[in-house]
């Protein structure tokens, strides 16, 4: 590419006035600006003495759950989107057949390595009947790495646990029940 | 010769509770500066007392001594060693002669603040040892043997011997004015004028003021250690209490800029109203003074720390303009200004020094002016540009004899 082709967009520095070439104008302005920030509210969280407050709980990204039908029965239909979509590949299914005539396949194990997880939401986004939902549960703590991989069992007590303060998404977008 | 090993007891316990203290600022302010809160959870060992983080120093002190002394296998051994020292041993040996005030203690005895008392040759002293230090990071950086220690030691020696010329400029004229290199002499002599160099020559002190921030290598004149540039800079490849020579001499060396600033332009212990101007004061008085003396070195530092988070860092070719078009002539013009005040307008000064103070502002003010307008800066250049003589690649064409090349087939 030759220094005069069209395609090079040649940006000159702005010329400095007289105040910039003086420096001082402009030494001070970033002076009281740090000045200010000396003394303005600190946006830190001491997080073990202060809870953080969490904005929208629908948009937070935490702790994943497993969404119950009316019947209390799980949503999932074991389609596997979620473990394709997932990029940390953290999710691990096993489809049997349905036991219910509603539909084909039913997840007999469903299982999430929290630890594996690098919480991106994709998962939600990719399932067809809103089964898996991340919730705003954020301080997530295991003695072992086992204890940290959480099965369907688990994963539909988060949604129990979660279920009155959050509720499913679905519900509120209009999508499936 | 007991006074003094007690002086030089107290002077190095200070100066390095003072550097482990000043990290813990620089973090604090860093931190302040960003909407943060900075350390606050360190306090007295084994108990939950907190004390908004006094305690940092202590476990940092405790966390660097017990690193492994890590010594890589690429680098000399012995200059390794050496250079550390090197910079620790001059950046503390400087404090000898800064005088921290005189103090009457009664019956005739009178205890003077420094450890070595009435050096004729102080300010000569200091602006040799705070060159030595060089040689510290000059010696890091080579021993490393690694390019990028290597690059930020020679940054460093660059606009470590640039800036000492300034440096020098500005105190030559503190020593017009004050007629001695004693710094003593040069504190009492502002005292009793009872208007501080800084406002007898606005320009020398400015021009002070940034050499001293470049000496220190601090931002906005970091570039020995610049982060995103150089990893480290010269203490890439040192660890543990090695590193923490380093940092500490680092930050002794703020301190000594911060602490000659105040000696030698903003009036020392001396303070309107409250100090007097009497060289020898009385025991309460003296604490009072020594009070006011560290009250002004603190300001000075934390104007240092603040300025690190105002100012973006300059780059290389910026640095060295401004050291030899702007700081040099500015420190020339000032020098000449002192000179012929001090030759033709002496007693002028002494009967009206804030007159005299006045007057010199005003020089500062239209030197300010003039060197904006001139632009001594005006040839530098910041982007190849394409109506630039210098850039046309592709219309020169290849050399004659064609492009130089490495010819490693040969080699083999």
């Amino acid at each position: 590419m030759k220094p005069d082709d069209p395609d090079i967009n040649w940006i000159e520095e702005p010329k400095l006035g007289l105040a910039g070439r003086m420096y001082l104008p402009l030494l001070l302005k970033g002076l009281t600006t740090t000045t200010r920030h000396l003394f303005s509210k600190k946006v830190t969280v001491s997080y073990p003495d202060v809870e953080p407050t969490i904005q929208n709980p629908l948009n937070y990204r935490g702790v994943h759950r497993l969404n119950r039908d009316e019947q209390g029965r799980v949503k999932c239909v074991a389609c596997f989107l979620c473990a394709t979509a997932c990029p940390a590949h953290c999710i691990d299914i096993i489809a049997a057949e349905s036991p219910w005539p509603d539909r084909e396949k039913y997840p007999q194990s469903f299982t999430i390595d929290e630890l594996r997880c690098i919480f991106c939401g994709m998962c939600e986004e990719a399932c067809p009947v809103d089964a898996i939902e991340l919730t705003s549960l954020y301080n997530l703590t295991g003695r072992s790495r086992e204890e940290m991989v959480f099965d369907k069992e688990k994963l539909l007590s988060v949604y129990d646990a979660t279920k009155d303060a959050e509720p499913m998404k679905s519900a509120s977008l209009g999508g499936t029940k | 010769m007991l006074l003094a090993l007690i002086k030089i007891a107290v002077l190095v316990f200070v100066l390095m509770t003072a550097t482990a203290y000043l990290v813990l600022l620089e973090r604090w302010v860093a931190a302040w500066v960003q909407d943060r809160v900075g350390p606050n959870r360190v306090g007295i060992p084994l108990t939950k007392v907190r004390l908004w983080g006094l305690g940092q120093p202590l476990a940092d002190g405790v966390k660097m001594l017990l690193k492994e002394q890590y010594v890589p296998s690429h680098v000399d051994k012995f200059l390794y060693t050496l250079a550390p020292i090197s910079i620790m041993a001059s950046a503390l040996a400087l404090f000898a002669v800064v005088p921290f005030g005189t103090i009457d203690l009664g019956g005739g005895y009178i205890l003077d603040l420094v450890v070595a008392p009435g050096i004729d040759v102080g300010l000569i002293y200091i602006f040799a040892l705070s060159s030595v230090g060089v040689y510290g990071v000059i010696l890091g950086g080579w021993a490393s043997n690694n390019k990028y220690s290597f690059l930020g030691a020679l940054r460093s020696s660059a606009q470590l011997i640039a800036y000492e010329i300034p440096l020098g400029l500005g105190i030559l004229g503190v020593i017009l004015m004050s007629n001695s290199l004693r710094l003593e002499e040069v504190v009492n002599q502002q005292a009793e004028l009872g208007v501080w160099f800084a406002f007898l020559q606005p320009i020398g002190f400015l021009v002070f003021l940034v050499a001293a921030c470049a000496e220190a290598g601090r931002l906005p004149f970091d570039l020995p250690e610049a982060e995103q540039e150089l990893v480290c800079g010269y203490h890439t490849e040192y660890s543990g209490m090695r590193l923490v020579m380093y940092a500490s001499a680092e930050f002794i060396h703020m301190i000594t800029a911060a602490v000659l600033i105040v000696l030698l332009f903003l009036g020392g212990w001396h303070f309107w109203g409250i100090t007097g101007s009497e060289p020898v004061a009385g025991l309460g008085l003296g604490l009072v003074r020594l009070l006011i003396l560290l009250g002004k070195i603190f300001l000075v530092i934390f104007l240092f720390m603040m300025v690190r988070w105002s100012w973006p860092r300059f780059r290389f070719d910026q640095l060295m303009s401004l050291a030899w078009k702007v700081m040099l002539p500015l420190g020339i013009v000032n020098l000449v200004v002192v000179a012929v005040a001090v030759e033709y307008f002496n007693d002028a000064i002494h009967e009206r020094p804030w007159l005299a103070s006045a007057v010199m502002w005003a020089i500062a003010i239209v030197v300010w002016v003039v060197t904006a307008i001139v632009n001594p800066r005006r040839d530098d250049t910041n982007l190849p540009r394409l109506n630039d003589e210098l850039y046309r690649p592709d219309e020169l064409g290849p050399p004659s004899g064609g492009y130089a090349t490495a010819d490693l087939t040969a080699a083999r």
